[in-house]
């Protein structure tokens, strides 16, 4: 699973309201590099939790890749910033489209039931009394 | 031999061997590439060639988000059945997989996904699995979820078979009681192997085009003997409800029986001879209570 994913997700048991961000444990992760669209990263941007990214790259292992605070568009879109390794867009690309979590636990932020990642498939199924009716 | 639907619940039909020989079928693989591709073009997405965040719900072992990934969209998948996602994995789909349940509803954030397919598996919906399951609540789970983790405007398709008009007509039912506009788009309705029924949804923003497109091979030759559906004032597509046509379709009593049940059944009663009051605009209308 991309953190871009465990950016989108959410826990939708009974008695949870927003049940997101989940929390994120992370026992095993890897990087896959795949090519830069910086058009898809445009319209990505303004649906992401910055701070829920921000400690998701944390929990997986790289504490120094991305800024608490959110870099401003411009910054992100420069001319030939996606040329610089190190250049916001990259950084962001990297967190969100290359590192992928093989093994760990989702938390839901509200009642603190954890959802099991194996092989990098997060089990989300919930048990018959979790269910919302 | 009968649908698989009707055989066990998915991940006990799905299993391990069943998986696999889904997966390896040429035939099978060929089919579904070919619903995923009509699919993705119903979903209509915007001619920009930017990658999208697409949703494959009941997306197996990958073979329709396949079809996704050659057009450049990033997707995320969910299945209830870990044997077809092992599958999926051992074939190195690109999209993000997810163990879930869609009679669930779909664990997303709100607003995130840009567009959304599902290929041959929604009908499981309309079964009641487990003594625990409600078809009628699952259903309101999935449509409400899928409703929510949408953006405005974007788009839904959903390929199903279903058993019979009534198991049709319930999906459409709780797809615009979430919201959504739209209806069915049946492919090839003439032909009992091609024939393929889709739910096309769009999702909020009454300003964005909500009409339904046309199906393929409509105006076939062969006289339709399996068409039996009377009230379709549209040769194109079954079954246009626009939430407008949905309001005035629930307006039904207690027991599902609404004016088209009632002119039904009196058509019915005149063919077995019977003397039945001519059909006015009365007909059905609700009576005031008098004491
Ligand atoms: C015929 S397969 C189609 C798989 C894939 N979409 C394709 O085109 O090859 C139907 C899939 O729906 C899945 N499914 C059935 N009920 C489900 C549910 N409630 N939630 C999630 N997936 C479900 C099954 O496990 C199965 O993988």
């Amino acid at each position: 699973m991309r953190l871009l994913t465990h950016n989108f997700l959410a826990s939708n048991m009974k008695g949870v309201s927003t049940g997101y961000p989940l929390g994120l444990e992370v026992v095993k992760s890897t990087i896959k590099e795949v090519e830069l669209n910086a058009d898809f990263l445009r319209g990505i941007l303004p649906k992401l939790d910055w701070r829920a990214l921000a400690a998701a790259t944390s929990a997986a292992g790289y504490p120094d890749l991305l800024p608490a605070e959110q870099p401003s568009e411009a910054e992100f879109f420069a001319e030939g910033a996606a040329e610089f390794e190190d250049s916001p867009i990259r950084r962001l690309h990297r967190a969100l489209l290359e590192i992928h979590i093989d093994e760990g636990t989702l938390v839901c932020p509200e009642s603190g039931r954890t959802f099991p990642i194996q092989k990098g498939v997060p089990n989300m199924i919930l048990h018959e009394d979790e269910v919302r009716a | 031999m009968p649908r698989p639907e009707v055989q066990a619940p998915p991940e006990i039909f799905y299993n391990e061997v069943e998986a696999r020989k889904y997966t390896t079928s040429s035939r099978i693989i060929e089919i579904q590439a070919r619903i995923s591709e009509r699919a993705l073009e119903l979903l209509a997405l915007p001619d920009d060639g930017v990658p999208k965040m697409l949703l494959d719900i009941g997306c197996g072992s990958g073979l329709s988000g396949e079809t996704l990934t050659e057009h450049g969209h990033h997707w995320i998948g969910c299945d209830i059945s870990k044997s077809m996602l092992d599958v999926a994995l051992e074939r190195e789909t690109e999209g993000d997989l997810l163990l879930a349940d869609m009679g669930e509803g779909l664990g997303l954030r709100p607003g995130v996904i840009d567009g959304a397919i599902s290929i041959s598996a929604v009908q499981w919906l309309c079964n009641a699995d487990k003594s625990s399951h409600e078809p009628r609540l699952r259903l309101k789970a999935f449509f409400g979820s899928l409703y929510r983790c949408l953006a405005r405007g974007a788009r839904a398709v959903l390929q199903f078979y279903a058993d019979n008009v009534k198991q049709s007509e319930m999906l459409v039912s709780f797809a615009m009681r979430a919201g959504f506009a739209g209806g069915v788009v049946i492919d090839w309705p003439h032909s009992s192997k091609a024939k393929k029924s889709y739910l096309v949804l769009t999702c909020g923003a009454p300003s964005v085009n909500t009409s339904l497109p046309k199906g393929k091979g409509q105006d076939g030759e062969a006289c339709s003997d399996d068409d039996d559906d009377d009230d379709s004032d549209d040769d194109q597509t079954v079954g246009t409800y626009g939430r407008d046509r949905m309001k005035k379709r629930q307006k039904v009593n207690k027991n599902n029986r609404g004016k088209d049940w009632l002119l039904r059944k009196k058509e019915q009663m005149r063919k077995r001879g019977r003397d039945v009051p001519a059909d006015t605009k009365y007909t059905g209308r609700k009576r005031k209570s008098r004491f």
